[in-house]
């Protein structure tokens, strides 16, 4: 600890802690931020569950989950739902009747208004007793309005106010239920428990939950709840998992040069102590203490430089995010800049310390006696078991770690053997350039093996960055497709057939567009390959909520353009009329069936043996009409079923909609506008998040830039001086160490756009399932920006070098 | 006649392997140096003294031959066993002074006495930067001591762990006439009084001829690789070849010297 102390003092510590420091202050700013964000989406994302967790069952929930919930300090509340009819004097309409208690909704917000398909304001709290909401539809089909009286069951209710929209799509307070006396045994009637609180709270209770609940309880998370949320979640923490891990490994790049420089510059005070009898154990054991104190110091400023960015950067933009208050950050980020810091120390700084311990001590009398050369197993071995340990870590999904670290690693060797290409060429070029780009290129093909770990460092870094700067763009464009301002906002279901096109004369004459209208038609999942659900059953829980569910099922002719075939082929007009199927990745995954398994459904008693045609990936968030499990046409026709469509209506065009509620009554309307706008509210706030971690990583690839031209400066300082005694003006140094740099930006620049380029091609169209699109920016970008950065650090770091009186310098050497 | 020696080396030689092949830097020398003895190892650049030095303090091991400290063969030692012998019996002082730049004067001594795992690291410190006249800069750091105080702390550095051998390799080699002068007395003034065994290597002819014995290292002329070497009779002995033997490749045998204090 001493004689850290007093290498401290001296400041020959500080550059290995200043890159530490950056990079664990990019990476844990960007857990702190992805941290918060990603909580913010997640609470959002509950709002259309009304709940953290919700637990569904066709029996009255018992109390002891309740009381079980309230012990960990989370809050409930009970939905109940039931079919009934609702009579407005001779007006009457079957509707789904809700039955809330205080609290309701859990998360989100109920929005009414004093007319059907009016806009809506936020409610405070639920019906009184004696009140009813009806929604928007209800109130038009039976013709009433605020202050009607509505008679549910043996009850008669006051409407107090019209709901416009509830997060779990209200109705009445649960205490008016017994008045109804609708509940009896064999009515209809499902009954809901909500609970939610602070998020490692529910997923203990969660955990709990699966496994206290009866077999008829059905649990849902937001995982589940909506497919759309659940894949823009998704892609934005996989991108920004792996925008994290590109700290990471800038870290590591910066954390190695700085070792190095460490490295180089102790040589001769290992030696001494070794002349004066130390021992290899008590020179490594130095060196382990201050790397561990090093860790320390850098994971404690860099995480409190990380949060204070992070704080920042949401103030600033605060305006911009739908929900005022972000939930606090938690501490998980510096646990893991703690870790990481300790880490990469370990896997980049150690094994160049574990050199330094090899310094022979005749080095004290000659200067030119190094280290003998390292072990390739050990200069090598810690640094990729740290790198690809990150990645693990990080992305913690087989598929994906292996395609990146398989893709880094051929980078690595391309982009060294192209570097030692160019270096070649380069070197071939300086005869025709003038004095100081003399210099600058012979200093480059000079130190050759310094000049490749350059650019490769450089190029990496350049690369990342282009990559980012590509994917982010991708990203948001994608996002942007994928949600035009006039998406379907309507969902009709329940169309029967006798009005099917009735029902669509009626949508294009009030303009409101339509897009496919599909069958519906419920069916149980009764056997597959002959083995009947109940002896499946002990499939797990996915497979059990899917196998014990009633499925939508639907046919069609044609793929739509949101479907994409992932295994097996769709079929051809000449096999309508056979019994196959098609199924959505998520169904085929759940159950674990592959293409030409043999699946039966149970539908209205009679049953269809059908085999697995093709495998889907549906893009959910195309807010169309799509179904998990698709039959081929001719097979299900003769089947009592509804259509289900979708359409756009300018918002609350209150006069159309309630025309179409009074003409085809049996008709459900879904809104689906506010959850448009919640799905719009959490993409950009994904697409911020990834913004900010862009800046993050640029700061942190600019530490590496640092670093790097930070370790040549002790031989610049030199030759600088050098120059100056042999008569070169400062200019021309300056010149030269400007050209050094350009050059060595340039052709940094040039293989990060190569390699950008490349790569961007794999992650959009393998890992994120985007579009890609060539940019000739990234090149311009790359060799510009290269050129730029790196000569400009590389001027920054090497001004004072040229300073610096001559005679200083070569009376210290 | 049988003597005691404090440091023996028997039929030294260095190889070391170059782009050119094998290239001899030492070769056959043998010497025997008595406890309190001053020997003085002069030669022309690149004749090997520095090697000869570092063979002798054990920081490199020999091809061949071997070297006995207080009778303890070096080159049976790993280099952990050496760090520890030369942390207990062994002092060093260096043409460049060798301070620790992060380290204040007073730690840069502190430091063989820690090494070696006193107690009293401290004050055995402080004692010896006073007896070299700087007991008002113990809390300097080196960039800021004047190059004859720098080498004025190395001296201290080398003589508070009551050294068996101090090694001085062109001690006043950076310094002025008059500084070298200066610290050159204290060296010798302190060898004195510690009554510790000096094996010195210098250009400084002044400086060597205050040793009791010279030993003159000449490389030869077609080749680096041989290297005789003369040893010189002091108080009474007779001058003798301990080692040096005309090789056939035309290496020259140094001329032996003489002096006395």
């Amino acid at each position: 600890m001493r004689t850290l102390a007093r290498e401290w003092r001296s400041g020959e510590l500080g550059v290995l802690l200043l890159a530490l420091t950056v990079a664990v202050a990019a990476l844990t700013g960007v857990g702190f931020l992805v941290s918060r964000i990603s909580a913010a989406v997640s609470m959002q994302a509950s709002e259309v569950l009304a709940a953290d967790i919700r637990l569904g069952s066709p029996q009255p929930i018992g109390d002891q989950y309740f009381e079980e919930a309230a012990r960990r300090g989370l809050r409930t509340a009970r939905n109940t739902a039931l079919l009934s009819v609702v009579f407005n004097g001779d007006e009457s309409q079957l509707t789904n009747v809700h039955a809330v208690t205080e609290g309701y909704p859990l998360r989100g917000k109920l929005l009414v208004a004093d007319e059907p398909f009016a806009k809506g304001v936020p409610a405070k709290g639920i019906p009184t007793p004696g009140e009813v909401w009806p929604d928007s539809k209800l109130l038009a089909a039976v013709g009433g309005r605020l202050g009607s009286q509505l008679a549910i069951g043996a009850a008669s209710f006051r409407v107090g106010r019209v709901l416009i929209s509830r997060p779990d799509q209200g109705g009445t307070n649960a205490a008016d239920l017994p008045a109804t006396r609708l509940i009896q045994p064999g009515s209809r009637v499902s009954y809901g428990a909500l609970f939610a609180g602070e998020r490692n709270r529910i997923e203990v209770f969660k955990a709990w939950l699966y496994a206290h609940k009866k077999r008829a309880e059905r649990l849902r998370d937001i995982t589940e709840a909506s497919p759309q949320i659940k894949n823009a979640v998704d892609r934005a923490g996989r991108f920004l998992s792996l925008a994290s891990l590109v700290s990471v490994l800038l870290c590591a790049i910066a954390v190695a040069m700085s070792a190095r420089r460490y490295v180089l510059r102790h040589l001769d005070s290992v030696a001494l102590l070794k002349t004066l009898g130390a021992t290899r154990a008590f020179i490594l054991s130095v060196s382990v203490l201050q790397l561990l104190a090093l860790a320390m110091l850098a994971a404690m400023a860099g995480s409190a430089i990380g949060f204070l960015a992070q704080e920042w950067l949401l103030r600033t933009i605060r305006g911009l995010l739908a929900t005022a208050d972000l939930p606090g950050a938690s501490l998980v980020p510096v646990a893991i800049g703690f870790m990481t810091a300790i880490a990469v120390l370990a896997g980049f700084a150690l094994p160049p310390l574990l050199q330094l311990s090899r310094v022979p001590a005749v080095r004290v009398l000659r200067r030119d006696v190094g280290p003998p050369p390292p072990l390739v197993l050990l200069a090598f071995g810690p640094a990729v078991a740290v790198v690809v340990f990150l990645i693990y870590w990080v992305v913690l999904d087989w598929k994906l770690f292996l395609g990146f670290t398989a893709g880094l690693a051929g980078f690595m060797v391309l982009l060294t053997l192209a570097g030692a290409l160019l270096v070649h060429l380069a070197g071939r070029l300086r005869g025709r350039v003038g004095v100081a780009w003399r210099y600058g290129v012979a200093n480059l093909s000079r130190r050759r093996a310094e000049s490749l770990v350059q650019i490769v460092a450089f190029g990496t870094g350049i690369m990342v960055l282009l990559l980012l700067g590509i994917i982010r763009d991708e990203l948001s464009s994608d996002w942007r497709r994928s949600l035009p301002a006039n998406l379907p906002n309507y969902f009709f279901i329940n169309i029967p057939p006798a009005e099917r096109d009735g029902f669509l004369g009626f949508l294009s004459s009030r303009g409101a567009r339509t897009t496919r209208i599909l069958p519906m038609i419920r069916g149980r999942l009764a056997s597959i390959n002959g083995r009947s659900i109940d002896e499946l059953r002990a499939g797990g829980e996915g497979a059990d909520n899917f196998v014990t569910r009633e499925q939508n099922l639907t046919w069609t002719a044609e793929l739509g353009a949101d479907n994409r075939i992932v295994a097996g082929r769709w079929w051809t007009p000449a096999e309508f009329g056979r019994p196959l199927v098609s199924l959505a990745t998520e169904f085929q995954e759940s159950l674990g069936v592959y293409v030409g398994d043999r699946l039966a459904f149970d539908i209205a008693g009679e049953t269809f043996e059908v085999r697995v045609a093709s495998i889907r990936k549906v893009k959910w968030d195309s807010f169309q009409p799509n179904f998990f499990i698709v039959f081929a046409p001719g097979v299900l026709e003769d089947t009592a079923g509804t259509y289900m469509t979708s359409a756009y209506f300018k918002p609350a065009d209150a006069r159309a909609l309630a025309q179409l509620a009074r003409r085809f009554p049996s008709v459900s309307i879904f809104d689906i506008d506010d959850l448009l706008a919640q799905v719009r509210s959490v993409l950009n706030k994904a697409a911020l998040a990834v913004q900010s971690v862009f800046v993050f990583t640029l700061f942190a690839g600019l530490t590496v830039l640092l670093a790097a031209a930070q370790s040549s400066r002790d031989e610049r300082r030199y030759e600088s001086a050098m120059l100056r005694t042999l008569g070169a003006s400062r200019s021309t140094v300056l010149q030269g160490v400007l050209a050094e740099f350009t050059t060595l930006g340039l052709l940094s620049g040039l293989l990060g756009a190569v390699g950008a380029s490349i790569a961007a091609y794999f992650m959009t169209t393998r890992v994120l399932e985007l579009h890609y699109s060539f940019d000739l920016r990234v090149w311009v970008v790359g060799l510009a920006g290269g050129a730029l950065f790196v000569a400009a650090s590389g001027w920054l770091a090497t001004r004072s070098v040229v300073n610096q009186p001559p005679l200083t310098t070569l009376r210290a050497a | 006649m049988v003597r005691n020696s404090v440091l023996k080396a028997e039929d030294l030689t260095k190889q070391v392997s170059s782009p050119e092949g094998s290239l001899t830097i030492v070769h056959g020398v043998s010497l025997d140096i008595a406890p309190g003895e001053s020997v003085a190892v002069v030669g022309a650049s690149g004749a090997g003294k520095s090697t000869l030095l570092a063979l002798l303090a054990g920081l490199d091991l020999p091809t061949t031959g071997r070297v006995l400290l207080e009778g303890t063969d070096l080159t049976r030692l790993d280099e952990d066993g050496r760090a520890r012998l030369r942390a207990q019996r062994v002092g060093f002082v260096f043409q460049s002074f060798h301070l620790i730049p992060a380290l204040t004067a007073l730690e840069n001594v502190m430091l063989p006495l820690e090494l070696a795992g006193s107690s009293d690291a401290r004050r055995a410190a402080f004692d010896t930067l006073q007896r070299v006249g700087l007991k008002d800069r113990t809390g300097h750091y080196p960039r800021q001591l004047s190059g004859g105080e720098q080498q004025r702390v190395a001296l201290a550095r080398a003589f508070v762990t009551n050294p068996a051998v101090l090694f001085a390799d062109e001690p006043t080699g950076n310094l002025d006439t008059a500084t070298g002068g200066r610290v050159g007395e204290l060296l010798f003034d302190l060898n004195a009084n510690s009554h510790t065994t000096l094996v010195l290597v210098t250009h400084d002819r002044a400086l060597a001829s205050r040793c009791g014995r010279i030993v003159t290292m000449e490389a030869g002329p077609r080749s680096l690789g041989l290297v005789g070497l003369r040893v010189a009779r002091f108080r009474g002995w007779s001058s003798h070849w301990l080692c040096g033997r005309w090789r056939g490749n035309g290496a020259r045998v140094s001329s032996a010297s003489c002096c006395s204090r």
